[in-house]
């Protein structure tokens, strides 16, 4: 079942044309990959699902309904969640605090004032996130700055479960990651799968994109100019149709050491 | 492993912050001083001398209060004491040379303080000049309106009702006293338990987080802003009552005081970490500072280079920490 399709989408700022007509399309429960060099459009493409950006030109459908209309919030509501490389977390809040940031369940203390935060609800709705995901932290109750990239990556995944979304959108989630940790965010990437829940993977490590992916789309020049099935291709071809054909032999190599 | 159990004095200390909001190393200093005060001077350990310090305590308080708020949301108000000299005046001018109800003349202290805060926070959010100049150039634009105002004397001859708020004594603890208490449990309940503190304190934190996750982030700014002008009035009316006159000149560097406060109580100068509790060990600090060099008989010219010291030396203490713990 298609869960996302984009049609000729276009998109342009002043006399840059970034997107000249790009198709996607993303099944339920797919993992998709997205690559392409620097400048290729990644990040406006995934801006103009999210809804940050407008696109010029073009439909967005999700989940049966067009999208193109609504603003950021609005499609959010509709299962559309994106986590930021840089993650948006508040570093010296603790798990909880970050995983319900700006929705926090309130309650009424001593059955007169409302409007407080139901903190011990908090923190046992985030342990439960955080276990549902597999994974460990150290503590619930710990700023999440003191946590390495791998924890707080866990943090921002479990912060995107709780919006329920149908398609959750990473913007190079192992970066900056130490190869043990890449190994647990893929992990955390395929329970998200199994779940049902649709990712959308922008990564220049192609390895990682290799190894975690249904599908891989190459974004070239504003175009989606390649779609393939993980499964059917390997390095050397995704590697030549990132930077166009022609002798490819030494970046593949390099990526293949990489 | 053995050092993968936190030591006891660590477990105590990080139980203190979560549960109590409040750093341990404040307490001990305020225990300290209080004790070497004690023994210096034969008058300190009396409870006149007590509610001494927290009636004076109680100014400083309450703008202490404002600036945390402010500097928890990564802000910053500079405007604090002149604000209280200028919501003071309004106050002291409202019932003596208009001459309308008490009830009038809070009002205009609040309301004085609140729209100067309104103004800060409308500039910060709206014409992105930096919360630094904003509130300095408040800083003289209030202190100059508070002159003009009052023609640059004091108002005298408050109505008694007024006078009340600053002097009187219910139970034998002074009015401010109370209304510092009153003030610092709401305070530290809007903080600490609900979703606008919490809010507050992740917009110090990231503000790019806290717009990811929806917070309106100039608006809650603008919110911080009044609040804290707001809250600069209360510590006008507070002072104007308790001297039973509208002083032009009242609260001149008492923003230094505050926002030392507010930071030996372990709110962090960039924002994102902030408790009422631990401001409110600060300002009695301060207290029990100014208030035994008094009895000690120091002038009060060195009391000005204590506390700027003071400051100086919890910051630099604080990134020491910080420091510390990213090397962990």
């Amino acid at each position: 079942m298609t869960l996302l399709s984009l049609q000729g989408i276009r998109k342009s700022f002043g006399a840059v044309d970034v997107l000249h007509g790009v198709d996607l399309k993303v099944a339920a429960g797919e993992v998709v990959g997205l690559v392409g060099d620097n400048g290729a459009g990644k990040s406006t493409l995934m801006k103009t699902i999210t809804g940050i950006y407008r696109a010029d030109s073009g439909s967005i459908e999700f989940d049966g309904k067009d999208i193109l209309g609504l603003d950021p919030g609005q499609r959010r509501e509709l299962g559309i969640e994106m986590i930021y490389q840089d993650l948006s977390l508040a570093k010296q809040q603790d798990v909880a605090s970050n995983i319900f940031l700006g929705r926090e369940p309130t309650k009424r203390v001593f059955g007169l004032f409302p409007g407080f935060v139901d903190k011990a609800a908090m923190d046992r709705e985030a342990t439960r996130m955080i276990e549902r995901l597999g994974a460990r932290l150290p503590s619930i109750n710990r700023s999440v700055g003191s946590f390495s990239g791998g924890q707080q990556q866990t943090v921002a995944i479990a912060r995107a479960l709780t919006f329920n979304p149908k398609l959750v959108i990473m913007d190079e989630p192992t970066a900056a990651l130490a190869v043990r940790e890449v190994q647990s965010v893929l992990d955390l990437i395929r329970r998200l799968r199994s779940e049902g829940i649709a990712v959308i993977l922008i990564s220049h490590r192609l390895n990682d994109v290799l190894s975690v992916t249904d599908r891989i789309v190459v974004l070239r020049h504003g175009r989606a100019d390649a779609d393939l099935v993980t499964s059917k291709t390997n390095m050397n071809e995704v590697v030549s149709r990132i930077v166009g054909g022609g002798d490819v032999s030494a970046a593949a190599a390099h990526e293949q050491r990489g | 492993m053995a050092s993968e159990q936190p030591g006891f004095w660590a477990r105590v200390q990080r139980a203190s912050v979560e549960r109590l909001h409040i750093r341990l190393e404040s307490l001990l200093v305020l225990v300290a001083l209080s004790g070497a005060m004690a023994l210096l001077s034969p008058f300190f350990l009396s409870l006149s001398n007590f509610l001494n310090i927290l009636l004076a305590t109680s100014t400083i308080g309450v703008l202490a209060i404002a600036a945390t708020f402010v500097i928890g949301s990564g802000g910053l108000d500079l405007s604090l004491g002149s604000v209280m000299g200028l919501a003071g005046v309004a106050g002291a001018f409202v019932a003596v040379n208009l001459g309308w109800p008490s009830v009038f003349a809070l009002i205009a202290c609040i309301l004085a303080g609140g729209l100067a805060g309104y103004i800060n926070g409308q500039l910060v959010t709206r014409a992105f000049v930096p919360a630094f100049i904003v509130t300095l150039g408040m800083l003289g634009l209030a202190r100059g309106l508070a002159l003009v105002i009052s023609q640059g004397r004091a108002i005298y001859g408050l109505p008694s009702a007024i006078v009340y708020i600053g002097q009187g004594r219910p139970f034998g603890i002074p009015m401010p006293v109370i209304i510092l208490v009153l003030t610092a449990i709401v305070a530290h309940c809007v903080l600490a338990y609900t979703r606008f503190g919490r809010h507050t304190l992740a917009l110090g934190d990231s503000e790019g987080a806290a717009r990811a996750a929806g917070i309106r982030v100039e608006h809650h700014r603008r919110i911080i802003y009044t609040l804290s002008g707001a809250l600069a009035g209360l510590a006008g009316l507070l002072f104007t009552a308790r001297v039973n006159a509208g002083d032009p000149t009242a609260g001149i560097n008492y923003e230094l005081t505050a926002i030392t406060a507010a930071i030996i109580g372990g709110t962090n100068l960039f924002g994102g970490r902030a408790s009422i509790l631990g401001t409110m060990i600060g300002a009695l600090i301060m207290g029990v500072l100014q208030n035994g060099l008094t009895l000690l008989a120091v002038q009060s010219y060195y009391q000005q280079m204590a506390i700027g010291a003071v400051l100086i030396l919890a910051v630099f203490i604080d990134q020491y920490q910080v420091r510390k713990e990213s090397r962990v």
